[in-house]
């Protein structure tokens, strides 16, 4: 099978919407002739004009409820905003207003949009521009939190989320753009709450996402030479999460570890060994562990940021610590 | 029917929606006072020219967002009493089956795009549907009512920018009853004058005499058509005041009995009918009928608001998600 880019394959799924669906828009903050920030929109601008890929102001605030309100009369926009870390400026229409409208006014109105998002560190730009924030706002009820790992489940993942009638976030790895995988040419949907199993092991679970999957799987091989056989599980949805895949996992390996580039405390990692605790305390022969980002805003100087972030080492102690 | 007829027909429907207000919110507050609506009431009495006056100026498809103080948009709109009073008592039968109260009154199938509870938020959801009617070729408009003190939320700058620069059917409705909670205008701007602020976004700002349905209703006609035109937004500042608090249970220390009684003498509603009566549209035998009818319409919604279920607890989990899709 021919191989593209996490970028590529984002990009079919917007050019393909744009061409099929006219309800469909995009708009953000240097989509139009730069392709935004990260090239993802490259060449769709000049494909389908201004209105259709609509450059903002830097008006955050203004992009979230554009795209509310335009999805409240019909619309299916899809939003970019260009670091997660700028999403809190549009805190408020976030939380209090995409999130709330349909269920505040009591089912009168579906909002079909998406925001797509980036998350990661890794490039040196400091505190304001490499967050992982994707467990903030799976805390709010009102959202469906998504955040792909390869280039084959961000094709999937983001058809299903402009197929979506719920607002979306997308969180799109900023480290994972260049990288190749095997994607066909075809369009597909990869449904939201299934979780992949991105290699099949017996004596520890470990569930990652984003980034923190590659690194979980390098790790993986090296302790196969160790004679451990890790089982990595993408969850690929926050919200909705599949406890199923994760628990029969855990029914198989009875030790469980979390691994997410968000920071460590009140994480994405809290929620699922949480949910472990409570629904398959039975099966668990080790205590569970989580491995995140240390709890300090994620430093420029190289040597610090590597040493915020989770790095194979700190899964591979993790995944040995329960293992031993 | 004449033109002349036409207008008076709409004049006498305009009436009628502001006394509908009017009879509708007075009844809120004696429900509220007996402790029988809960959550936090903001009322329109005084304030009724602005909404009737500008819906009236608006077609049945065009679109509006409204705000904590909106009852009288949902009414002006054309909003069913009944459904909001259920509302109001937290029933299933409510616009909102009783999830969202008094701040999120709404009714999507008139076109209101949501009352707010976040003081200026409706303004970016306003330029959004402004953008999806420009995507669609559409002559529909959107209406975004927000007042004097949101005018200070970086929102409303946002969007207003953002309308500019698309040339979006938006008209920018300012309700200006010179308070924002206690805090008067003048403490939080320079430039009182709001519509003023127009200038930099580089379209045009009105401002009317809210408390007139007739300037309210004739600017925004004019207004109305530039935008539905094409010609981008406007920005129409309606200078107007609340007769009651900021809410129920305001105890109003922050201004002077004076100053309410003067702004009680300008009450749209007398201003109004002693107008209609000079044009011979409404004789004060009409007036009383009207009021009597109204009252009635009021008792109704009430009656039906209390007869109406309360929603099912596992009701509660619904309306979140569409499960679908």
């Amino acid at each position: 099978m021919r191989q593209i880019s996490y970028r590529e394959a984002l990009h079919e799924v917007l050019d393909y919407e744009l061409q099929i669906n006219p309800d469909v828009f995009l708009l953000g903050e240097d989509i139009g002739p730069l392709g935004g920030a990260f090239g993802v929109t490259t060449g769709l601008w000049q494909k389908y004009g201004n209105e259709r890929v609509r450059n903002t102001p830097l008006s955050e605030i203004a992009i979230v409820g554009a795209a509310t309100g335009a999805a409240s009369v019909g619309m299916r926009p899809v939003a970019e905003i260009m670091f997660c870390d700028f999403l809190f400026v549009a805190g408020d229409q976030l939380i209090n207003q995409t999130a709330k409208m349909r269920y505040m006014f009591g089912d009168q109105c579906q909002l079909p949009l998406v925001i797509r998002t980036v998350i990661g560190a890794g490039q040196s730009a400091a505190a304001q521009h490499s967050q992982s924030l994707e467990g903030l706002l799976a805390h709010i009820p009102g959202f469906k939190s998504v955040i792909p790992s390869t280039p084959y489940d961000a094709k999937g993942l983001l058809k299903t989320a402009i197929e979506d009638n719920n607002p979306v976030l997308f969180y799109e790895h900023k480290s994972l753009y260049n990288m190749k995988g095997e994607v066909p040419e075809e369009m597909y949907s990869i449904p939201f709450g299934v979780a992949d199993v991105k290699r099949k092991g017996k004596d520890v679970t470990v569930i990652a996402t984003a980034e923190m999957v590659h690194k979980s799987l390098r790790v993986a091989d090296r302790l196969q030479k160790e004679g451990i056989d890790v089982e990595i599980i993408d969850p690929r949805t926050l919200v909705p999460l599949d406890m199923d895949t994760i628990i029969n996992s855990v029914k198989k390996t009875h030790k469980a570890v979390v691994v997410h580039e968000a920071h460590l405390s009140y994480g994405p990692g809290a929620e699922i060994v949480a949910r472990l605790a409570d629904e398959a305390f039975d099966y668990l022969d080790a205590p569970l562990k989580r491995v995140g980002a240390k709890d300090v805003p994620i430093p420029m100087a190289p040597h610090l940021e590597s040493f915020v972030i989770p790095q194979e080492e700190d899964i591979y102690k993790a995944i040995k610590s329960v293992v031993d | 029917m004449t033109g002349k007829d036409e207008d008076n027909q709409l004049f006498l429907e305009a009436y009628r929606k502001m006394v509908k207000i009017r009879i509708f919110e007075t009844r809120v507050l004696y429900l509220f006072l007996q402790n029988l609506i809960r959550g936090p009431v903001h009322l329109y009495i005084g304030e009724e020219a602005v909404a009737v006056g500008v819906c009236s100026a608006l077609r049945k498809d065009d679109y509006i967002t409204s705000t904590h103080r909106g009852h009288g948009h949902c009414i002006a709109k054309g909003g069913d009493v009944r459904r909001m009073m259920a509302e109001l008592l937290g029933k299933k039968t409510g616009y909102c089956k009783g999830k969202g109260g008094s701040m999120h009154i709404t009714d999507l199938s008139i076109g209101i795009l949501g009352a707010n509870g976040i003081v200026g938020a409706g303004t970016p959801i306003a330029v959004g549907a402004g953008y999806a009617l420009k995507l669609k070729k559409s002559d529909q408009i959107v209406t975004c009512f927000f007042g004097d003190a949101a005018a200070n939320q970086g929102s409303v700058h946002e969007a207003m920018n953002m309308a500019a620069i698309w040339d979006l059917p938006v008209l920018f409705v300012c309700e200006n009853n010179l308070y924002g909670i206690s805090t008067g205008l003048r403490e939080v701007t320079r430039v009182t004058d709001l519509a003023k602020r127009a200038e930099g976004y580089g379209f045009p700002g009105i401002t009317v005499d809210g408390n007139n349905f007739f300037e309210v209703y004739e600017t925004t006609r004019e207004m109305v058509e530039r935008v539905r035109s094409g010609r981008g937004p406007v920005l129409l500042e309606a200078k107007t005041y609340r007769h009651e608090g900021h809410d129920i249970g305001d105890p109003c220390v922050y201004r002077t009995k004076e100053e309410v009684e003067e702004w009680k003498r300008k009450d749209p509603i007398p201003r109004m009918e002693k107008e209609l009566q000079y044009r011979k549209v409404l004789n004060q035998s009409e007036i009383s009928m009207i009021r009597t009818q109204i009252e009635q319409e009021v008792d109704e919604a009430v009656e039906f608001a209390f007869a109406s279920p309360e929603p099912a607890k596992d009701e509660v989990l619904s309306d979140l998600l569409m499960r679908e899709g």
